[in-house]
């Protein structure tokens, strides 16, 4: 039977804002390769990417 | 039973409790080397920009930010392997890893992750060869030059210095799905250049090095033998970077500022040759590091020139 944890992992203020602070810098990178990867797929595959026969 | 159980919870109250990043954004950023970064950038820009064939701009932004990317990476990795060596040079115990800001694990998982990423990145939106030589260059900078090279021998920034040189052949490589002549010749511009470009700083950042026993050529050798292996690359270079010119690839304004250009580099690399002692010792190389970025970025900014305005060439 697992044990509970003795030591829960407590965030300082601080802490808790650089932590913030990367997951929106993480968010924006997330954000730019989805239109990156739009992006080449339109240049790749051409704009009329739905129009082709199956 | 029982004892299984007790071991299970001894190794769990002695097991390391989990510790939160203590990073910056910046401090991510700082493992990328962006200095670096912004002459990979460059010289990449300019592989792109002459290659004879047309990019998509959007191809060939991604291009260059995967190239970015991917030298950004090897910068992080590098920075993982040498955090102890970096933690003894004055010039680089503010790094993140050495000042305690980013742990070891996490510049480490951060430069796979970036390095894999660009080189599939790379790979799907030009073609293989881009991508194969991006990969290879990671591999070679953080592997051959920062695990092997870099704390084995003298010849450690000859050899790895190749890493540095294939930006300019991994963007002509994106545009053109092949390398050739004029990319090897700006591969070879920069390998030659990066010897006595960093030869130079290593003559003022002796004491730094031999302290950290990283064997640089000033600690191995001393410093005449240094600024005579200076002094030969720099007549090895002068040539090269003319080359484009007499082979016929560039156009007379990029022969007149590389003959120009050339001819100052070989002063310099004189000058410090001569200048053994003292303070004028120091300036001459000083001088000649100072010199050698303007020579490499104001060498490429013309070819950069010729390609882009209509009829400079």
């Amino acid at each position: 039977m697992q044990e509970p944890d003795k030591n829960p992992l407590v965030l300082t203020p601080e802490q808790k804002r650089r932590q913030r602070r990367r997951n929106i810098a993480i968010a924006v990178v997330l954000f730019a390769l989805v239109g990156i990867f739009y992006a080449v797929t339109v240049v790749k595959m051409g704009p009329n990417v739905l129009n082709r026969p199956f | 039973m029982l004892t299984d159980m007790t071991l299970a919870s001894d190794h769990m109250s002695h097991a390391p409790a989990a510790q939160p990043s203590e990073g910056e954004v910046r401090d991510f950023v700082a493992l990328l080397k962006p200095r670096v970064m912004s002459l990979v950038i460059f010289t990449a820009l300019v592989g792109i920009v002459r290659a004879p064939d047309a990019l998509h701009p959007v191809l060939a932004a991604v291009s260059l930010l995967c190239i970015a990317i991917g030298a950004g990476a090897s910068g992080a990795l590098n920075m993982w392997w040498d955090a102890d060596i970096d933690a003894v040079m004055t010039r680089t115990r503010g790094r993140p890893i050495p000042a305690g800001r980013i742990a070891p694990g996490e510049a480490l998982a951060f430069g796979l992750v970036l390095s894999a990423g660009a080189v599939m990145v790379l790979g799907l939106a030009v073609n293989l060869l881009a991508a194969g030589l991006l990969a290879f260059t990671i591999f070679f900078y953080s592997v051959v030059y920062t695990m092997w090279l870099k704390r084995w021998t003298a010849q450690n920034i000859v050899i790895g210095g190749a890493a540095g040189a294939f930006p300019p052949m991994i963007g002509w490589a994106a545009v053109t799905g092949h390398i050739s002549l004029e990319s090897i010749l700006l591969f070879m511009i920069i390998f030659f250049w990066t010897p006595p470009h960093f030869w130079a700083l290593a003559l003022l950042k002796s004491d730094d090095y031999a302290r950290a026993g990283v064997p640089m050529l000033p600690v191995v050798a001393g410093a005449d033998e240094t600024r005579r292996q200076i002094l030969i690359y720099s007549v090895l270079l002068a040539p090269l970077g003319v080359a484009p010119w007499a082979l016929g690839f560039t156009g007379i304004g990029y022969g007149i500022a590389s003959l120009g250009l050339g001819a100052m580099f070989l002063i310099l690399a004189v000058r410090v040759w001569r200048q053994r002692q003292g303070e004028p010792a120091k300036t001459a190389a000083r001088q000649l590091f100072a010199f050698s970025i303007l020579y490499l970025f104001a060498l490429f900014a013309v070819l950069l020139v010729e390609a882009v305005l209509p009829g400079a060439a």
